[in-house]
């Protein structure tokens, strides 16, 4: 599929506008079980990618993806900053100027494979990779409207970190106490894949 | 005083890095490069890669740099701003797993006698609960 200028620009900012609605939502997350600041975190690294839209928009792909990484790892100043910062980074290693579906799937395992090994993390530790990991089998299904399935297996994924207990991150200080909340990560990760699949899905 | 490993303290709080900081300089002197950073990019509690490079940079010895952080993103921060240091200085920055207070004094004291990088961050190491 051929990422024009246009495209790139509603994408990233169907990205940054799915995380400032949700910021106060993210917030309420991260308190429940962590320090609280995951929102406001988000909010910030998605601030600067947007004060570069124009600049990234204009990018090939790769390049814009490795931008928006290092915005997000100078700006966001906690764990998800790294974290997001390598996911897309990765995709921008991995992924060619306009890649097809097998492209996107194989880019996709590689950056999660290094976000696993940036947070020393795999699934079943109710983190973001607990929405990343069910995305990629999503992708990697062929058939079907695959956007929206997509969308409905991150949201699913993301409620199914409810009754998971925390063994990485802040949250696992909690214990037994991390089990019936949605973990922070795991949400913001299903928002951002959902609003990259609905403007893929309507430009397809 | 380039002969000796450098510390570096990262925490999410300004005012703990400092008075870290403070403890080491007071406990161990200045024989050993020392440098600290906290606080988010907008100053709320956090850490930022940015300016962990700079600290790394402030502390900086040919002989390796250890770095003692506090909590989760502190860590994860900081393991980011080594990969993203140059490559021939890449190599000689590690983060210890020890507690900040605690692994920053007994890292200093230990590089303060001329100790290589790993040494040090097997002293302050091993204050580590198992």
């Amino acid at each position: 599929m051929i990422f024009e200028d246009a495209l790139k620009r509603r994408l990233i900012a169907a990205v940054a506008d799915t995380v400032f609605a949700h910021a106060d939502e993210l917030g309420a997350l991260d308190r429940a079980i962590g320090d609280g600041d995951h929102g406001i975190n988000m909010k910030r690294g998605f601030e600067a990618v947007i004060a570069d839209l124009d600049q990234l928009a204009a990018k090939p792909l790769p390049d814009l993806l490795k931008g928006l990484g290092t915005h997000l790892v100078m700006k966001v100043g906690g764990a998800s900053g790294p974290l997001y910062g390598t996911l897309f980074m990765a995709l921008g290693k991995e992924l060619p100027a306009d890649p097809g579906l097998g492209d996107a799937t194989r880019a996709f395992a590689a950056a999660i494979a290094a976000v696993k090994a940036r947070g020393k993390s795999d699934v079943g530790q109710k983190t973001m990779l607990d929405v990343l990991a069910p995305a990629l089998d999503a992708l990697a299904e062929s058939g079907g409207d695959l956007p929206r399935r997509v969308s409905e297996t991150v949201q699913r994924a993301a409620e199914a970190t409810k009754p998971m207990r925390a063994t990485r991150g802040r949250a696992s200080f909690l214990g037994e106490r991390s089990i019936g909340h949605v973990d922070p990560g795991a949400r913001s990760s299903a928002l951002i894949i959902s609003a990259v699949a609905e403007v893929l899905g309507g430009a397809a | 005083m380039t002969s000796n490993v450098g510390i570096v303290i990262v925490s999410h709080s300004p005012d703990v890095a400092r008075g870290t900081a403070d403890m080491v300089r007071q406990m161990v002197g200045t024989e050993v490069p020392l440098a600290w950073c906290g606080g988010a990019p907008d100053g709320s509690l956090g850490s930022s890669v940015e300016a962990i490079m700079a600290a790394i940079g402030r502390a900086w010895s040919e002989r390796g740099v250890a770095v003692l952080v506090d909590l989760g993103g502190a860590e994860t921060n900081s393991e980011m701003a080594i990969e993203m240091l140059p490559e021939e200085r890449r190599g000689r920055v590690v983060v210890c797993n020890a507690p900040i207070v605690e692994g920053a004094v007994i890292a200093a004291t230990e590089a303060s006698g001329g100790a290589t990088l790993e040494e040090v961050r097997r002293t302050a190491e091993e204050l580590s609960p198992v």
